[in-house]
């Protein structure tokens, strides 16, 4: 999902950094992108390198690193991996399972020069 | 532009005029200044030419440490996550390259503007709601009846997001209720900076209503806090009952679930209970009025539900401007007795 806004708060971010930190172009760009935040790495990826073009960002290569879907369920209090957001528990098959971990959206680091 | 659902940007316009950019010296919505600093920290100490994945702490899925104790040990090998272009392979560059740790939300950006909105209907009282469906729920149909039954005892204000036209803002204007059109253009979702800017200009009024009818998509405008008090998602009875369990994002982030159309039940077989159990499936805490925008059946319920969030919100306004009132006092009595000394 819009995976366009996306990639224009990646540039917003990097560009925000580069005022500060002083830095003249970004080689690359480490983002963490949960299994449950509903975002395509392929889309972001090629909306990344659309929204560069012609800027510090141009031609950075952007490494994407995945974190698995993990939740707690309410009904066996345990802490159980998550394919999807709202599935049922894989353990007890119960509801809800509130999402703990895999709906992150981060820039984490970038390597600038 | 974007390979799942079209959307671009910077082509906002606001009653067609297009949007400053975020973050220029105009926007006044929100300043920089105010984002949470930056976690970055330029690392000089690290010796030029670090391989382009000096890389810290494989297997991060587990997010109870924050991410925040992140260390730099070079372990001297790559990255694998499927990222073979060859980039690896080169030379690191003669020039200084080092790293820069960021830890910032990709959304930090739009979350920070609709914290400066959120922050304006806090001090004015207002009683703000972003209303979000797909196309052809009765969204703006529903908004119009609303408007009939509010604007004699409630001051009230309307933003309307749609691609392109301002016909849905012509329809409330001719209600005699101030409307402001946003077209998003390419885009698929209201942002907060867009709803700022519209705030600008529309100027709603001191312990007002405001309702932001949001673009027609049940996707993409659940990742977009815009500073509203509450989402309400509107189902009509036309669509399936399925739809809270195939768009599950949107009806998890939503307080209120107006299910409508409900007169045109006896002619559907559409199954209420279930829709409402599918609904509570991803979000146990949704509530949800039945109502129709044609015959005004439900509508009750809805205004009932509108004047307390509404009352509640005046209260608060009311609460924070008597404690600056008195704390104004105290500063005066203790300036008045520091001066007589």
């Amino acid at each position: 999902m819009h995976e366009m806004s996306l990639a224009v708060g990646i540039l917003e971010i990097i560009e925000e950094a580069a005022r500060r930190q002083d830095f003249q172009r970004v080689k690359t760009v480490e983002v963490e992108i949960g299994r449950l935040a509903a975002v395509e790495a392929e889309a972001i990826s090629f909306c990344f390198s659309a929204v560069t073009r012609g800027t510090l960002a141009d031609g950075a290569r952007l490494q994407i690193v995945h974190v698995e879907g993990q939740g707690l369920c309410f009904n066996c209090h345990q802490t159980v991996p998550l394919a999807a957001l709202y599935d049922p528990c894989p353990a007890c098959g119960g509801h809800p399972v509130q999402a703990t971990g895999g709906t992150e959206m981060r820039v984490k680091e970038l390597e600038v020069e | 532009m974007c390979t799942t659902c079209g959307c671009g940007a910077g082509q906002a316009r606001i009653a067609g005029e297009p949007v400053p950019a975020a973050g220029s010296a105009d926007a006044g919505v929100a300043q920089l200044a105010t984002d949470p600093p930056l976690a970055a920290q330029a690392h000089p100490e690290l010796p030029a030419q670090i391989p382009a994945a000096a890389h810290v702490q494989h297997g991060r899925a587990a997010t109870d440490d924050g991410g925040q104790h992140r260390h730099y040990a070079r372990h001297g090998h790559h990255h694998h996550h499927h990222h073979h272009d060859g980039h690896d392979a080169e030379p690191a560059s003669t020039t200084s390259a080092r790293l820069v740790q960021i830890e910032r939300d990709i959304l930090a950006s739009n979350d920070a503007y609709a914290a400066a909105n959120r922050r304006r209907f806090d001090e004015q009282g207002i009683f703000a709601l972003n209303l979000v469906s797909s196309p052809g729920s009765g969204k703006t149909s529903l908004l119009c009846r609303t408007i009939e039954l509010l604007q004699a005892r409630l001051p009230l204000a309307v933003i309307e997001g749609d691609q392109q036209t301002s016909r849905d803002a012509e329809r409330i204007r001719a209600t005699g209720v101030p409307a402001l059109q946003i077209n998003t253009g390419k885009g698929c979702h209201l942002d907060a900076h867009m709803v700022g800017h519209a705030l600008q200009r529309l100027s709603p009024s001191d312990d007002s209503l405001l309702l932001i009818e949001n673009v027609g998509n049940l996707v993409c405008p659940a990742a977009f806090d815009l500073g509203e008090a509450h989402k309400v998602v509107i189902l009509s009875v036309t669509e399936g009952e399925d739809k809270p369990l195939k768009y599950p994002n949107m009806f998890a982030a939503a307080s209120l679930m107006l299910l409508n159309k409900i007169d045109l039940l006896p002619h559907l077989s559409f199954d209420v209970e279930l829709a409402i159990a599918y609904a509570r499936q991803v979000n146990p805490a949704l509530q949800v009025i039945r109502l129709s925008a044609t015959t005004g059946e439900g509508f009750e319920d809805w205004l009932a539900w509108l004047d307390a969030g509404c009352a509640a919100a005046q209260r608060s306004r009311k609460t924070t401007v008597d404690a600056l009132r008195r704390r104004v006092a105290e500063l005066e009595t203790l300036l008045s007795s520091g001066a007589r000394c």
